[in-house]
């Protein structure tokens, strides 16, 4: 049942973002965002995709492995190019029409221009973010890019670590969950026939056990954190500093020239 | 007479990836009708991989799983069938438990196989019984029990569908001796009463040498060894090869054996040892 969840996609590897301080990534990750979303000529659409290409190679991993990653969404994909394609409204006469359906030059444009972002912001952000990055770094620069936060008194350190550990229960609870399923079943428990109501009810005996061994995992994780001292951030040290080198900043500047070109290939487009 | 029977049988994961493991390899194990059948091994032996082919929870790979001589995988829609038929403990089953009663909850098999009320009722107290769950615990909300009990709430709920084979994987880890003892002996009880085969999973071997009439050893997804208790306790060398041991009781007769105090070293039960004992000193007595 819950053998297609991929979770923690991280790729263990030690290419040149993997390498890159995580809060780099992070800053690079909205300014990539920024980018993709901002393009919109020819000229700076196709700047963006030679971006994301670059973090592709730069990211090492293998490129069935980030086909696979977007297998899943192809429905969604294919959904939002077809409604651009037959529900734009263009100006000028439609270039195919059959019965009530017009096609529209500006159509084609924008369902094309769809899928290139759509394709983009997935593989972009994925190979910068989720190959990349242990949820460990992850949550590690999340603390420290919110850090500021704390002179207002936010508990970012408790935030970061309520992350992580969230992080870290998911494929626990996934095994936790298909133990019980596998015993549910033993007991010849149907989940698979019947009607909706009775789909629903067939899950109460895997939700209560699911969520009682849920609560009782926090209190052993809170006793035992205790145990070894715990008290919340003040004071804590990290084992891994995390410290940007000068190839971090050259990486994030490079990144930052992009936004400064496209939003000049923009106006380009415009002017011509 | 075979009760359950595995042909065949390989279980391999992750076919056709770099991460292909072949969990069980080709293995052939005749579990006897109305025996208690033991099943060691060192861990990631293939033992739990194994306990869940019986009833149909995994698909071998290839080879046939025959209940009663007939492939349980005939009719995969009547699966549920054979697992009233084959009844499954797994390791740790008190996280399985979720009603709100004891009795409620040992009432589910018997409710999915869509057995009649009075029926219900009636194998719900006779399993209790078994586990040894007072009328007073069965009203109580399972989650309220201590962990033994708990237990054996949940193997009641197995038992409440009256499985002719009955498989465990580590029924009684993690409980206090007398909990062992009372748990083991109620499921030697069912066995008894309904002739049904048993196959426990354990890494104790007094356990085994206890109940157990016959004995498989898996090592590395393989059949290391099958035979009577007798057999394969016999074979102590070969055992500590596959990272297994031989009863307490027995390692203090080989010991006895080698001072030449006593002639055999087959002895795998504190009872029967006490007789042996007994027997020794009696004469060194006369």
């Amino acid at each position: 049942m819950l053998k297609d969840v991929t979770f923690g996609q991280y790729y263990p590897g030690n290419s040149l973002l993997h390498r890159t301080d995580p809060r780099i990534k992070m800053i690079m990750m909205i300014e990539y965002l920024v980018i993709i979303l901002m393009a919109n000529s020819v000229p700076a659409v196709l700047l963006g995709m030679g971006l994301t290409l670059f973090l592709m190679v730069c990211s090492g991993v293998r490129f069935s492995v980030l086909i696979k990653s977007v297998k899943p969404l192809i429905f969604v994909l294919i959904f939002t190019a077809v409604i651009n394609l037959f529900f734009t409204a263009g100006g000028g006469d439609p270039l195919v029409q059959l019965g009530f359906i017009k096609i529209y030059k500006q159509g084609i444009r924008n369902a094309v221009m769809m899928l290139i972002r759509l394709l983009s912001l997935v593989l972009g952000t994925s190979v910068l973010i989720s190959f990349t990055t242990s949820p460990l770094e992850l949550t590690d620069s999340i603390e420290s890019l919110l850090s500021p936060l704390k002179k207002i008194g936010v508990p970012v350190h408790e935030f970061a670590m309520m992350m992580s550990i969230a992080l870290r229960f998911i494929p626990t609870l996934i095994e936790e969950t298909n133990k019980i399923i596998s015993a549910q079943k033993s007991r010849c428990a149907d989940f698979e026939s019947g009607n909706i109501i009775s789909r629903v009810k067939a899950l109460i005996p895997i939700l209560i056990p699911l969520f009682v061994s849920a609560v009782r995992r926090a209190e052993e994780l809170a006793d035992a954190m205790e145990c070894r001292c715990y008290h919340g951030g003040e004071g804590r040290t990290k084992l891994k500093v995390m410290k940007a080198s000068a190839s971090d900043y050259v990486f994030l500047f490079c990144v930052t020239a992009v936004i400064v070109g496209i939003v000049f290939l923009n106006k380009i487009y415009f002017l011509i | 007479m075979n009760a359950i029977e595995l042909k065949d049988i390989s279980v391999i994961y992750g076919e056709n990836t770099p991460f292909r493991k072949a969990a069980l390899n080709n293995i052939n194990v005749e579990f006897p009708k109305g025996m208690t059948t033991g099943i060691i091994g060192h861990t990631g032996s293939g033992k739990s991989t194994l306990a869940s082919l019986l009833n149909g929870l995994l698909t071998p790979t290839s080879g046939k799983v025959l209940l009663g001589g007939r492939d349980i995988w005939e009719k995969p829609k009547e699966m549920v069938k054979i697992r009233s038929r084959v009844g499954l403990v797994f390791q740790y089953p008190e996280y399985q438990l979720f009603d709100e009663t004891v009795e409620a909850d040992i009432a589910f098999g018997p409710k999915n196989i869509k057995l009649s009320d009075a029926e219900i009722k009636e194998r719900v107290a006779l399993a209790a019984r078994f586990c040894g769950l007072s009328e007073r615990e069965l009203k109580r909300s399972p989650f309220e029990l201590s962990g033994g009990q708990k237990r054996r709430a949940a193997i009641a709920g197995v038992l409440a569908m009256r499985p002719e084979v009955l498989v465990l994987d580590e029924p009684a880890a993690g409980l206090d001796p007398r909990g062992r003892e009372e748990i083991l002996g109620g499921l030697q009880e069912y066995k008894n009463t309904y002739g049904a085969t048993l196959i426990i999973i354990s890494h104790s071997m007094e356990d085994i040498a206890k109940y157990a009439d016959r004995i498989l050893v898996m090592k590395n997804g393989e059949v290391y060894m099958q035979g009577t208790t007798e057999e394969i306790f016999m074979q102590a060398e070969k055992l500590f090869d596959a990272d297994l041991d031989l009863p307490q009781i027995t390692k203090l007769f080989i010991e006895l054996k080698k001072r030449g105090i006593c002639e055999s070293s087959d002895v795998y039960t504190v009872k029967y040892a006490k007789n042996m004992l007994e027997k020794i000193l009696g004469i060194n007595n006369a």
